[in-house]
């Protein structure tokens, strides 16, 4: 890998490079952590550092995918997960058409099935979607020939934040295995959580997970991870820190009391953090309750990795459409 | 009633069954023997009866000679939802599955809660092969509120009351029923959960919903709803028939109040005592029932309990669903499943194995649920009609679409490998030899 990192920062046709290495996964889709091996956690994740030198240069666009055509379908809001694969897409050369549930047939009572079918019988080659009920991703693959790519079902899965996760993890700290990694925030209901404990532990990290007990599945040990309800304790414990965002629907609705309350108990503020004297690796992924889940001053500090997150984002889903979608017949 | 689509015949002549055990436990019969059938009546029962060249001659070496079934909780969807099913292919499926006398729950559209609906409903028995027994709704239009018609619905025939699906969240108004139906002698069917603690559920809360990030339902929401209905039944001293029991939590209370006297009875599916919630890992939503699959635990449970006579009796809860209710996305596909053709196989598969001995099996399916309904069904005697299943404990089958006959095909059984056949059917001069 390192060779072929030195190849890359000196050769102009830097797919060419990527388009040499072992660019098969064992798996057909992403649909989530669970059932992804190490191996191809791991590739991906070596793939999207290469695509993140293409993201350095002038020039960010390969050819690598050219011709291909993928939708986007998102039946649930999204700013920065449909943002971030439009430009990888593109990045990676490929045609890509968009489709939110606020302008579609889904409001004129068509049905999910129908409306899939009939996108992707225009000829897709690949599928990525957002859809707010758990495993309604693996439902498209029954409906639909082309590649599917989950970007987050209902409380399931978000793979993509997981690797990206895993990646800037792994640039931070150049490994993740051994790692002691902390979640703090609403467990229960985060897909971030369940993908990131999928991979985080398969990884090989120490995994602990706070937040309200009502909040934390109440079988969630089973999944290899440790609890604690204590933010003071996990802050002391880990080594990196990924701060789940709090719904705001979820305030003050006899869910979480009351912001003021979270904050005092679970909030990861500026006091907090500089009772420690080690530094903690911040991450969130977004967007931030600045004040309710984590300060400013956190959020802004210099241990934060929060915006290379983002920037890994582009390059992990770059990795992962090349790698499902890659042109075989080069080869 | 049309049966072009089915094998189902009209018995005619005589017709031999020769070869096997006749168990009939309302009587207390359990004997190698064969049985001689003529124009649907039972002409003579010995052994070695011969042959005759003008005999419809059905070997049953191996199988046993027994009742037809009875299935106190299953869903034909007339009126309303005649898209899922109707009586006539409800009663196909029932026939096909052994069942001879079924009791089909209210929740209907209307919904079946007078007296002139369940007579509707009776009526049709002239034209079935099969005996339909409506259980009428609790309270009007099942909303919980104003008790039903109650006795006017069991003078008309109905043999139990129940709201279904929809637990009587009120606990005065369910107390009133109770009392209430103690003048009528029937059992009260109270679907047991709590829904608050449901939560939107739609899986059980366990190792599945962890993983597939699915709204868990937990098994005390349906326990503490037993306990809530079994503790205003013994103080009101009524008679309570638990359905679709699913965890070791509930067997538990079920124990309790059946040790102190209670008048109690429970029944569990053949999906809740044989499957695990393991089946829903692929997000099936053939598998999405309520109240949820449990874990192997619950399951473990659920055999032992059968064991013990904790619970009482099979019950399919047979719901069908059409393709597009079951197309939907997991938290919008209705729950239920089909279950009348795979329920012995299912059954006998897991009971057998479990040191379950082939004639208490029989049981749950005869004189069991027999005695909570006060169904009484045609007994394996000479001049009586015959209703008869002849079935192979040890025949080993997998479960195709082509066995279905149900109207709508929602089964996560499909595929699977099961033990123990129903051969042939007799009942009211309709035979069905699927040999």
């Amino acid at each position: 890998m390192f060779i072929l990192m030195k190849l890359i920062r000196k050769k102009k046709y830097v797919w060419r490079v990527i388009d040499l290495l072992d660019h098969k996964l064992d798996i057909k889709h992403l649909i989530g952590l669970e059932n992804t091996s190490s191996e191809d956690i791991q590739k991906i994740i070596d793939v999207g550092f290469l695509f993140r030198e293409i993201l350095d240069r002038p020039i960010k666009k390969v050819p690598i995918l050219n011709g291909k055509n993928i939708v986007n379908l998102f039946f649930e809001n999204s700013t920065r997960t449909k943002l971030s694969f439009e430009l990888a897409e593109k990045r990676l050369s490929a045609d890509v058409i968009n489709f939110s549930a606020s302008s579609s047939s889904i409001n004129k009572g068509e049905s999910f099935k129908d409306t899939v079918q009939n996108i992707c019988s225009m000829k897709m080659d690949c599928v990525v979607m957002r859809h707010p009920v758990p495993g309604s991703i693996i439902q498209l693959t029954d409906f639909v020939d082309a590649i599917v790519v989950n970007a987050g079902d209902g409380s399931h899965e978000h793979p993509t934040q997981a690797l990206l996760d895993m990646m800037s993890i792994q640039e931070k700290f150049k490994k993740i295995k051994g790692l002691k990694i902390g979640i703090v925030g609403d467990i229960l209901h985060s897909r971030v959580a369940l993908s990131n404990i999928f991979g985080l532990v398969k990884m090989g990290a120490k995994v602990k997970v706070c937040g309200p007990p009502h909040l934390i599945q109440k079988n969630i040990e089973d999944l290899g991870v440790s609890v604690t309800y204590d933010i003071d304790e996990m802050l002391d414990w880990c080594d990196a820190i990924n701060i789940l965002r709090i719904q705001k629907e979820r305030m003050g609705v006899g869910i979480i009391p009351s912001i003021r309350e979270y904050r005092k108990f679970f909030g990861v503020t500026y006091d907090r953090i500089q009772k420690f004297k080690k530094e903690i690796v911040i991450m969130h992924p977004g967007p931030m309750n600045r004040g309710v889940e984590v300060d400013s001053q956190v959020a802004d500090s210099a241990q934060a990795i929060i915006l290379d997150q983002v920037l890994n984002g582009v390059a992990v889903r770059m990795s992962i459409l090349y790698l499902l979608l890659g042109n075989n017949e080069l080869k | 009633m049309s049966l072009s689509n089915s094998k189902i015949e009209q018995i005619k002549g005589f017709t031999l069954l020769k070869g096997g055990k006749v168990y009939d436990p309302f009587i207390g019969f359990d004997e190698a023997s064969d049985v001689l059938i003529e124009d649907g009546k039972i002409v003579d029962i010995s052994e070695n009866i011969k042959n005759n060249d003008n005999y419809n001659l059905i070997d049953c070496s191996g199988c046993i000679i027994t009742n037809g079934f009875i299935d106190l909780h299953s869903h034909f969807r007339e009126p309303g939802f005649e898209i899922k099913e109707t009586v006539n292919t409800g009663a196909v499926s029932a026939f096909y599955g052994g069942f001879t006398r079924v009791c089909i729950m209210p929740n209907t559209s209307p919904v079946i809660d007078t007296p002139e609906l369940v007579s509707h409903l009776v009526k049709k028995n002239n034209y079935l092969p099969i005996n339909l027994y409506p259980i009428g709704a609790i309270t009007k239009g099942q909303e919980g509120n104003e008790l039903a018609e109650i006795g006017g619905m069991v003078s008309a025939g109905a043999v139990a009351i129940s709201d279904d699906g929809i637990p009587v969240k009120n606990s005065q108004v369910f107390r009133m029923a109770i009392e209430y139906a103690r003048k009528f002698n029937i059992p009260v069917i109270n679907h047991a959960e709590d829904g608050c603690l449901v939560n939107s559920g739609v899986v059980n809360e366990g190792i599945q919903s962890l993983k597939l990030g699915l709204a868990g339902n937990p098994d005390i929401a349906e326990s503490t709803m037993i306990y809530r209905d079994l503790s205003i039944a013994e103080y009101v001293f009524g008679k309570i028939h638990v359905p679709h029991v699913t965890s070791a939590k509930s067997v538990d209370v079920i124990k309790v109040f059946k040790n102190r006297g209670v008048s109690v009875t429970a029944e569990v599916t053949p999906h809740h005592l044989c499957l695990t919630e393991d089946i829903l890992k692929t997000f099936d939503t053939n598998a999405k029932v309520a109240p949820p699959i449990r874990s192997s635990e619950d399951k473990k449970a659920l055999i032992n309990a059968i064991k013990k006579g904790y619970i009482d009796c099979i019950a399919t809860d047979h719901a069908p669903h059409t393709i597009e209710d079951k197309e939907k996305d997991f938290n919008h596909a209705p729950c239920g499943m089909i279950g009348l053709e795979s329920a012995f196989g299912l059954v006998c598969n897991t009971l057998l194995k479990e040191n379950v001995n082939i004639n208490s099996i029989i049981d749950l399916f005869t004189i069991n649920p027999s005695k909570i309904m006060n169904i009484r069904p045609s007994f394996i005697e000479v001049g009586n009609q015959a209703e008869i299943n002849v079935l192979d404990p040890k025949c080993k089958w997998e479960f195709k679409d082509s066995d279905i006959h149900s109207k709508s095909c929602n089964s996560p059984i499909v595929g699977m490998h099961l033990m123990g056949k129903i051969n042939l059917t007799i009942n009211k001069g309709y035979i069905l030899n699927k040999k």
